[in-house]
């Protein structure tokens, strides 16, 4: 450990596992560490706030800093409140769209299109598992315009240049019966801020 | 299941209403429709089957969707079920004069499109005999301003799935109170990022953390009201 970087952790969903890790790596950052809480939180956003408490709690004697890479993601600032707590700063933004997109772009693409489901590299990833199959979506297509039936669009925002995700996403796009765009947000705002963190 | 295929006409009434519970609870919109059905041929008014079968069976689901047995795929299939059922009851609700509760608009509010919750409420007012005027997504205040000027409701219903547009909900109830109409309706909201320490601070009379107890709270408050 450089005695001039403060030993981190960075506390993350499980989707920005990969993205993270890429982020560490392709800066050199080795005094990073990363855990992460469950991406499947997001089906029952309140258990979030109380898990990262015991993430941050059971990990805070062996860093100098925390840090949190989440949105509030449907917490209704509960999240936040929790980290005011225990003391720990996170990545601005609702959710990992703004912070991949960044707010003017998000807000921007929310307002060309209001009805717009987005993906992220995980997203797209494991598209089929979470969506078709873990929204009963599979086994019962009647579903489908009972979630979706209010959207127009499928923005596919990647993170890391990937063109098996893309048909991925595109494929995704069209079981779902919505118009299929792409737009490569690169990595940028996760790095943004952890350089002003861990550096 | 099919070697354990029930003949629901074989079952009493007691046994064929649990049984409902049960077919509701599991997504069996076929079943319901037979149980329904059957019900109303043993001389069974309409607004009894509604009630005893279909609603006590969506009661039941909302119980273990709030407690996290049951999740948002198996409610939607019970809520299909449930309409399957009440598809043949509404036109006969209407002919045999069954009770009406009420009157409510109910719309997600601007910017949002997200509209799950707000549907199954809809579904669960309409069977508790409410009449509910569907506002849709994304309204902004004009649109639930007009609504209230038409329909003269007894409730106003918002909805909000996501964090960045609950806020509107203060916007809406806040032109009501600048426009002096605030205390002429019930202001109930709801939606899953949503509680009563935010219903309070918007105004709002009461917040409906599920389909069950928005019906049970609007009934309480319109009693009172009426008690008033």
């Amino acid at each position: 450990m450089s005695e001039q970087h403060p030993k981190t952790l960075l506390i993350a969903c499980g989707a920005l596992a990969e993205e993270t890790l890429a982020v560490i790596e392709a800066n050199g950052w080795d005094h990073l560490s990363v855990t992460c809480l469950p991406a499947k939180l997001h089906n029952r956003p309140v258990l979030i706030p109380e898990a990262m408490r015991q993430k941050i709690q059971d990990n805070r004697d062996q860093f100098d800093q925390i840090l949190a890479l989440y949105g509030d993601c449907g917490t209704a600032g509960k999240l936040d409140a929790v980290l005011d707590e225990e003391g720990v700063e996170r990545i601005a933004g609702a959710h990992c769209y703004e912070f991949f997109m960044g707010a003017q772009q998000f807000q921007a693409a929310a307002d060309e299109e209001l009805g717009t489901l987005y993906l992220t590299d995980f997203l797209a990833r494991h598209f089929d598992k979470l969506i078709m199959e873990g929204m009963g979506i599979e086994k019962h297509p009647e579903l489908l315009p009972l979630y979706f039936g209010n959207y127009k669009r499928l923005l596919y925002i990647s993170q890391i240049e990937n063109a098996e995700l893309q048909e991925k996403a595109k494929a995704a796009a069209s079981k779902l019966s919505l118009n299929y765009e792409y737009r490569l947000t690169g990595l940028f705002g996760l790095e943004q801020f952890l350089a002003a963190k861990v550096v | 299941m099919e070697e354990d295929d029930i003949d629901l006409a074989s079952l009493d009434d007691a046994e064929l209403t649990e049984q409902m519970h049960d077919d509701l609870y599991d997504g069996l919109a076929d079943e319901i429709t037979e149980g329904v059905n059957i019900l109303l041929g043993r001389g069974w008014a309409p607004y009894k089957v509604l009630t005893e079968a279909l609603v006590e069976g969506m009661r039941i689901v909302g119980i273990d969707f709030r407690d996290g047995i049951l999740f948002v795929p198996e409610v939607l299939l019970s809520a299909n079920s449930m309409k399957a059922g009440m598809a043949i009851l509404k036109p006969l609700l209407a002919e045999t004069g069954a009770p009406k509760a009420g009157k409510m608009v109910i719309g997600t509010v601007k910017g949002d499109i997200h509209d799950i919750g707000k549907n199954l409420v809809i579904m669960m007012m309409e069977g508790a005999g409410f009449e509910v005027i569907d506002l849709g997504i994304n309204n902004p205040v004009e649109k639930y301003l007009e609504a209230l000027e038409e329909h003269k409701p007894d409730i106003i219903g918002m909805s909000a799935l996501l964090t960045t547009t609950m806020p509107y909900m203060k916007v809406v109830i806040d032109t009501m109170k600048e426009k002096g109409i605030r205390d002429d309706y019930i202001v109930m909201v709801g939606g899953a990022p949503l509680n009563e320490e935010f219903a309070d601070s918007v105004g709002a009379d009461a917040y409906g953390r599920d389909a069950a107890m928005t019906v049970e709270l609007a009934k309480e408050m319109l009693a009172a009201r009426q008690a008033a």
